[in-house]
C-alpha cells in the first residue's frame, strides 16, 4: 500500500505539472481549451483517489510500515473512526485536501467541457498548478506514505477529540468541501483576468461553484459549532479560536461575493470588487491553512507545528501577487457599465451588505493575526480574545441583520416611494412588537435591538413568500401549497437566498438568547443530596466506571426532575484515552426548543461519593442548528436554478441540467424582460 | 456629484468612522499580555486589576480545594516569584501540584491573583502512562460493567 500510494503521487505530481504547461501552452496557441487537459485533470483525479484509497486500507489493515498510520492507527480503534482518521494528523489532511481539490477539478472541467473559450483553459491552468502545490506537499514535506523502521506492533491511535463525536466524521469533510471549493471560483477569476473575457461569463460559471462551496461552508461551521457544544463541555460553540476564525474569514468574503455577483448580474457594477472578493476568499483559505497546519497559533485544530508553513507562505505570496498583477493588468476591462441611481434601492443595499461583511473580515483578520504580529514586532506575547471581538463584531452583526430586512423590500434601480411604504408595513409593525416584548424583560441595547431587527428581517423574508404565492393564487387559482411550491421552484435562486436568510435569523435569535440569558451554577454533589437551578432539581444518584476497548469512561447519573416529576436522566461523562492525560469530557445534554440544561461532570471521588458538576441552562440554543440546517437547505435549494435556457419549444430535457452553468442570466434575463414588458 | 452619490459615500465614511472609533477604543483595552509571575511583579502597581495571563508551575503543597465551596487557592511560581491564587469552580481533571497552568484574570490589589480561566498545560503527544497510572487502575473503584 505504502508503494502504491506514494507512487501515485508521484506520478499525479508529474502530470499535473505537464498539464498546468500544456494547459497555458495549448490555450494561448488555438484559443480555446486543450482536450489533453482535460484528460490529465481526470487522470489526476484517479491518481488521487488511488493513493486516498491505498491510505485508507493502510489505516483499516493496520499497516504500521506507513508512517501516516504510524502516528495515527492503533489497533483497538474501532473501524469507523480507522476510517476517519484519515483528516486526524497534517499529512492526511493533505492528502485529503489534494483529493478534494483533484475531483473538483475534473468536476469542473467535465462541466465545461463544452465550452471553448480560453477562459476556460486557463482556469484548468489554475486548478492544476493549485494541485501542483499540495501535490508537492504530499511528495516531501507531509508525505503521509514515508516508511517507518522499525515496523511499531501497534501506534497511539488518533487524537481522542476526533473519537469522541459522531460530529467529526460530518465537520472536517464539510469544511474540505466548502474550503477546496472556493478554489474554483478563483481558477475561473484568474482564467477570466488572463484570457482578457470579463464580461458576465466568468461570474456566471462561478456563481453557482461558490454557491456550492459557501453552503458546504456554513454547513461546515455550524457541525464545528455544535460538536464543540457537545463535546468540549463548556457549553459554548463560538471562541473566536484563530481556527474558527480562518473557517469564518472566507466564508464572509464568499458571503460578500455572493450578494455583489447579484449586483454585476443585473447592472454590470462592481466587476473588479468582484474579482478581488473571489481571490481574497481563495487567499483567506490558504492563510487559514497555513495559521492551522504550521503550528504559529496554538489551538483545538493545530497539528503540532508542522514543516510545511514555509511553503505555504511562498505559495500565498505567489498567488497574491499573481492575482494582483494579473488584476492590475485588466484594470480597464473591469470598468463599471452603470452607476447606482437612487439610494433607496437593491444595489445600495448590497453595496453597505459588502461594506459590513469586509469590515466583518477586516476586524477578524486583525483580531486574528495581532497577536503574531505583536510578537513578531515587540516580542511580546499576547492574546486578543472573546471582549475585542464582540465589542468589535455585535454592531456589525447587529446592522447587516437590520439590512437582511431591508433589502428584499428594495426593488432594483429606484424604489418607489409608496411601494416601499407597503412592504416595510409589517416588518416595522413586528419589529416595534418585539423591542417592546423585550424591553419588559432588558434593557441591554444589543439584547433589544438584536431581538427586534431579527424580527424585522424575518417578517420582510416571510414577506416575499407571501407575496409572491399571493399573486399566483389571484392570477392563476392556486391553492397555498401550489403556490408557494412553484413559486419558490420558479425563482430557486431568490427564494433559496430567502431559505438561507431565515436560518441565519433563527441563529441568530438562538445566539441572543442563549449568550445573554445563560444560567451557570457548580456544585459538589453527595448522593441524594438535591439541588436546584431554573425549574430543575438534580439528584445525584450514582457514579460508575466503565472500561471500554480503547478509553476508559467515568460518569455519573443525574435525575432531573421538574415540578416534582422526574423528567430525564442526564450521564455527564468523563473518557480518558491512553495518549492523552487530559480527559475529554461528554456533557449530559436535555435538549428542547426552549433551553437547554447542559450538565458537565468536573471532578469526582474515586469511590463515587461525591461528584463535582456544573449545570448551564441556556434558552434557544438548540434554534442555532435548526437556523444552520435552513441556511444549509436554502443553499442547495438555489443551486436548483436551471443551468440552461430551456430549448424552446421543446420542452427541457432532464439530464442536461448538469452541464455548463453558462446560460444561466440568460435564463434570468429573459425573466426580467418578460417582467419588464408586462 | 449627485445627491445619491454624496449620501452613498456619506454612509460608507459613517460606516468607516464608527468602525475606526470601535477600533481605537478596542484594541487597547481588549488586549490581554501573557506574563511571567516575575514580570506581572515588576510592573509593581501597573499590574493591578488589569486581565492578565501568567503562566507558570503549581507549586508543590500549595493546592487546597475546598470542593464544597468550590474554592481552589495556590501559588504558581516560575521559580524567582511566588504569587497566591485563588479561582472559583473545579480545575481541570489533571490539575496537582508540580503542572504548568495558564491563568487568565487580574492581580488584586490584596496580592491575590483572582484567575477566571485556569488552563492546564499538558501535550496531546502520545506517552505511555506510568504504572498505577492507568486510569483503569485510579478508578477501578467504580466499574461496573453492565451500564450502558
Amino acid at each position: 500500500m505504502r508503494e502504491l500510494g506514494y507512487a501515485a503521487i508521484l506520478v499525479a505530481l508529474v502530470m499535473a505539472i505537464a498539464g498546468a504547461v500544456i494547459a497555458i501552452v495549448g490555450t494561448r496557441q488555438t484559443g480555446r481549451p486543450s482536450p489533453l487537459a482535460r484528460s490529465i485533470t481526470y487522470t489526476v483525479a484517479g491518481l488521487l483517489s488511488v493513493s486516498t484509497l491505498a491510505m485508507i486500507v493502510a489505516l483499516v489493515t493496520n499497516d504500521f510500515s506507513v508512517s501516516y498510520v504510524a502516528m495515527v492507527g492503533s489497533r483497538a480503534t474501532p473501524l469507523g473512526i480507522k476510517i476517519i482518521s484519515l483528516w486526524s494528523a497534517l499529512e492526511g489532511s493533505i492528502l485529503f485536501w489534494g483529493w478534494v481539490l483533484a475531483v473538483y477539478a475534473a468536476a469542473v472541467v467535465y462541466t465545461q467541457r463544452d465550452r471553448d473559450d480560453a477562459a476556460v483553459g486557463y482556469a484548468t491552468a489554475t486548478l492544476l498548478g493549485v494541485l501542483v502545490f499540495f501535490l508537492v506537499l504530499l511528495a516531501h514535506p507531509a508525505n503521509p506514505f514515508a516508511p517507518v523502521n522499525p515496523v511499531p506492533q501497534d501506534g497511539p491511535g488518533p487524537n481522542p477529540l476526533l473519537q469522541n463525536h459522531w460530529l467529526m466524521a460530518v465537520h472536517p469533510p464539510l469544511l474540505y468541501l466548502g474550503y477546496v471549493g472556493m478554489t474554483v471560483p478563483f481558477a475561473f477569476a484568474i482564467g477570466a483576468l488572463a484570457a482578457g473575457k470579463l464580461d458576465h461569463q466568468w461570474s456566471r460559471s462561478t456563481r453557482r461553484w461558490t454557491v456550492a462551496a459557501w453552503t458546504f461552508l456554513s454547513a461546515a461551521i455550524v457541525a464545528g459549532m455544535w460538536w464543540s457544544y457537545e463535546v468540549l463541555g463548556w457549553g459554548g460553540y463560538w471562541a473566536w479560536d484563530p481556527v474558527e476564525n480562518a473557517s469564518f474569514m472566507p466564508w464572509l468574503t464568499a458571503t460578500a461575493f455572493i450578494h455583489s455577483t447579484m449586483v454585476e448580474e443585473r447592472r454590470g457594477m462592481l466587476k473588479a470588487w468582484n474579482v478581488s472578493l473571489v481571490v481574497a476568499t481563495f487567499l483567506l483559505t490558504l492563510l487559514g491553512t497555513f495559521l492551522t497546519r504550521s503550528g504559529v497559533i496554538s489551538s483545538v485544530h493545530a497539528f503540532a507545528d508542522g514543516p510545511i508553513g514555509m511553503y505555504f507562505l511562498v505559495f500565498i505570496a505567489i498567488t497574491l501577487v499573481f492575482s494582483l498583477a494579473l488584476l492590475a493588468g485588466r484594470i480597464d476591462a473591469l470598468k463599471t457599465e452603470a452607476k447606482i441611481d437612487a439610494l433607496a434601492s437593491r444595489e445600495t443595499a448590497f453595496l453597505f451588505n459588502n461594506l459590513l461583511l469586509t469590515v466583518f473580515t477586516f476586524t477578524v483578520l486583525l483580531g486574528t493575526l495581532f497577536p503574531l504580529v505583536a510578537e513578531a514586532v515587540r516580542g511580546v506575547k499576547v492574546s486578543v480574545g472573546a471582549p475585542f471581538f464582540n465589542r468589535m463584531t455585535v454592531p456589525i452583526i447587529v446592522a447587516l441583520i437590520f439590512l437582511m430586512g431591508v433589502g428584499p423590500a428594495l426593488p432594483w434601480r429606484k424604489a418607489a416611494p409608496g411601494e416601499l411604504k407597503r412592504k416595510l408595513l409589517v416588518p416595522t409593525g413586528a419589529m416595534l412588537l418585539a423591542a417592546i416584548a423585550t424591553l419588559v424583560f432588558t434593557r441591554q441595547p444589543y439584547v433589544v435591538l438584536g431581538y427586534a431587527f431579527v424580527a424585522f428581517a424575518l417578517a420582510s423574508n416571510l414577506q416575499e413568500f407571501a407575496f409572491g404565492a399571493r399573486a399566483r393564487m389571484r392570477s392563476l387559482g392556486e391553492n397555498v401549497v401550489a403556490a408557494l411550491g412553484r413559486l419558490m421552484l420558479a425563482n430557486p435562486r431568490r427564494y433559496g437566498g430567502y431559505v438561507a436568510h431565515v436560518g441565519v435569523f433563527a441563529m441568530a435569535f438562538g445566539i441572543i438568547g442563549s449568550s445573554a440569558y445563560l444560567t451557570e451554577r457548580e456544585w459538589t454533589l453527595r448522593r441524594d443530596q438535591p439541588v436546584e437551578i431554573g425549574d430543575y432539581t438534580l439528584r445525584f444518584a450514582e457514579a460508575w466506571g466503565r472500561q471500554e476497548p480503547h478509553r476508559f469512561v467515568v460518569a455519573s447519573d443525574i435525575v432531573v426532575s421538574r415540578a416534582g416529576v422526574t423528567v430525564d436522566t442526564l450521564r455527564p461523562r468523563m473518557n480518558f484515552y491512553n495518549t492523552q492525560q487530559q480527559p475529554i469530557p461528554t456533557p449530559g445534554v436535555r435538549s428542547t426548543l426552549r433551553e437547554d440544561l447542559y450538565l458537565t461532570l468536573m471532578a469526582f471521588e474515586n469511590d463515587g461519593s461525591t461528584v463535582t458538576v456544573k449545570a448551564i441552562i441556556e434558552p434557544t440554543v438548540a434554534w442555532i442548528w435548526i437556523g444552520g440546517l435552513l441556511v444549509m437547505i436554502g443553499g442547495f435549494f438555489g443551486l436548483l436554478a436551471p443551468t440552461r435556457r430551456p430549448p424552446r419549444p421543446p420542452a427541457p430535457v432532464r439530464g442536461a441540467a448538469v452541464a455548463a452553468p453558462a446560460s444561466y442570466l440568460d435564463t434570468v434575463a429573459a425573466r426580467e424582460q418578460e417582467e419588464a414588458m408586462r | 456629484m449627485n445627491r445619491t452619490r454624496i449620501a452613498v459615500v456619506g454612509g460608507i465614511a459613517v460606516v468607516v468612522g464608527v468602525f475606526a472609533w470601535l477600533l481605537w477604543g478596542g484594541i487597547d483595552s481588549n488586549i490581554v499580555y501573557f506574563l511571567t509571575p516575575s514580570e506581572l511583579m515588576a510592573k509593581g502597581t501597573g499590574g493591578y486589576d488589569a486581565p492578565v495571563r501568567i503562566g507558570g508551575m503549581v507549586q508543590d503543597g500549595s493546592v487546597q480545594w475546598d470542593k464544597d465551596r468550590l474554592e481552589l487557592r495556590f501559588n504558581v511560581t516560575d521559580g524567582q516569584t511566588v504569587i497566591p491564587v485563588f479561582s472559583k469552580g473545579a480545575p481541570p481533571q489533571m490539575f496537582q501540584a508540580g503542572i504548568g497552568v495558564v491563568l487568565e484574570g487580574k492581580y488584586q490589589r490584596s496580592g491575590v491573583f483572582h484567575s477566571n480561566t485556569l488552563m492546564v498545560k499538558h501535550s496531546n503527544e502520545y506517552k505511555p502512562p506510568a504504572d498505577g497510572e492507568m486510569p483503569a487502575e485510579m478508578y477501578k473503584a467504580l466499574t461496573r460493567g453492565s451500564q450502558s
